[in-house]
C-alpha cells in the first residue's frame, strides 16, 4: 500500500490513502505517552506510514463508564487532539501508535485509550524529569507495561548518569530505558523495540 | 502541534448522532475494524451514517481512522457505526483475538516486524 500523500489533508473525499491494508489481520496499539512537547508527535510521524491523524477527544465524555456524548453538549467541554499513527508489519499485523498526553486531567480519557494496549512508551525530556511523574503515575496505574525514552534534545545535559535519572524518574529495576532521537525513524523504532522485547521477556503470569 | 484541517466539522458531534448517546453495541473499541457489508442500502438514512458509509467504500476502517477523517469524536462514531451494525449495514470485527494480547507468538511479529521496518539494522 502506497504511503499517503504527504501534502494533502486526509478528509473523508480522499479514500485509499488510510485504508486498511487487505492483508490486516491483528491491530494492536501502544500508546506514547508523556507531557506536551515532549516529542510524542514527533516519534509518531516518523514511523508512520499514514501522516499522523488526530481525533478530537472531549474530556468529559470518557469519565462515564460507558462513553457517552454527554459532556459533548455543555460548551465548557475541553478537548485534547489524540494523534495516531499507523505501522503495517509484515506478518500481517498492524501496530497502532496513540500519543497520550499525560497529565492527571486525562485520566478517564487516559483510560479509554489504554485499553486493550500491549504497553507503553513513556517519553521524558531529560531536561523537565518533573514534567513526566504524572504521566508514570498514569501508566502504572493503569497496570501497562512500559519503558521510557529518554529523547534526546540538542541542549539537554549530557551529564546525567543512568542511574541517576532512573533514581530520579523512580523506575523499577526491570524496567527498560533507552535514549532516542524521535525524528529518527530507526531511533524511534529501537525505542519501540525496547519496550517489545521487554513484553516478549516478562512472565506470561505476570501479565493480566 | 498537530497542523488541524481548516474549518469546522460538517456535522456537530451533538447533531451527528440524532441525539443518541450510547451507542447500541458497547464493545466497539477504538481499533475495531469497520467494513462495509454487502447489504443494499435503504433510503433515509441520517446523513452523519451517510457520511461514516462513504468512508468505508475505500476499504476497511479502523473505528478511530474513520473518526479522524469523518472529525467526530470517537464516541460518536462508535454510536453510528453500532447502529449501522445492527442494520447490517457494516461488518465490525475485534482488533485482536480475545486474550490474544499477551500471546508472545504475537509480540514476536511484532518485534520481527519492526526490526524488518529498520533502514539500518
Amino acid at each position: 500500500m502506497a504511503s499517503a500523500p504527504s501534502n494533502t489533508t486526509p478528509s473523508a473525499g480522499a479514500p485509499g490513502a488510510v485504508h486498511q491494508p487487505d492483508t490486516a489481520r491483528d491491530l494492536v496499539k501502544i500508546l506514547v505517552a508523556g507531557p506536551f512537547g515532549v516529542g510524542k508527535t514527533t516519534l509518531i510521524d516518523s514511523v508512520s506510514e499514514i501522516r499522523p491523524l488526530h481525533t478530537e477527544e472531549h474530556l468529559s465524555e470518557a469519565s462515564a463508564e460507558v462513553d457517552d456524548l454527554a459532556g459533548v453538549r455543555e460548551k465548557s467541554t475541553t478537548t485534547v487532539a489524540i494523534d495516531f499513527g499507523r505501522i503495517s508489519l509484515p506478518g500481517d499485523v498492524v501496530l497502532y501508535l496513540f500519543g497520550t498526553p499525560g497529565q492527571e486531567r486525562f485520566r478517564a480519557l487516559w483510560d479509554d485509550i489504554a485499553y486493550g494496549a500491549l504497553g507503553a512508551l513513556v517519553l521524558v525530556d531529560s531536561r523537565r524529569l518533573d514534567a513526566s511523574f504524572d504521566v508514570l503515575g498514569l501508566v502504572e496505574e493503569s497496570g501497562l507495561p512500559y519503558a521510557v525514552a529518554l529523547n534526546t534534545f540538542p541542549d539537554a545535559p549530557r551529564h546525567h548518569g543512568a542511574e541517576r535519572l532512573r533514581q530520579a524518574l523512580d523506575l523499577e529495576p526491570g524496567t527498560p530505558m533507552v535514549t532516542c532521537d524521535a525524528r529518527d525513524p530507526d531511533s524511534s523504532i529501537d525505542a519501540l523495540l525496547a519496550l517489545v522485547d521487554h513484553l516478549i521477556g516478562r512472565d506470561p503470569v505476570e501479565a493480566r | 502541534m498537530t497542523r488541524r484541517p481548516a474549518g469546522r466539522p460538517l456535522v456537530p458531534a451533538y447533531l451527528s448522532t440524532g441525539g443518541v448517546a450510547r451507542p447500541s453495541r458497547p464493545h466497539l473499541e477504538r481499533l475495531s475494524v469497520l467494513a462495509r457489508s454487502e447489504e443494499p442500502l435503504p433510503g433515509g438514512l441520517p446523513a452523519a451514517e451517510l457520511a461514516l458509509l462513504d468512508t468505508l467504500e475505500g476499504g476497511s476502517l479502523a473505528v478511530v481512522e474513520a473518526a479522524a477523517l469523518l472529525r467526530l469524536p470517537v464516541s460518536a462514531v462508535r454510536v453510528l457505526a453500532a447502529d449501522l451494525v445492527d442494520r447490517d449495514l457494516v461488518l465490525a470485527r475485534a482488533p485482536i483475538p480475545p486474550a490474544a494480547r499477551f500471546d508472545p507468538d504475537l509480540l514476536k511479529r511484532v518485534a520481527d516486524g519492526l526490526r524488518a521496518l529498520k533502514h539500518h539494522p
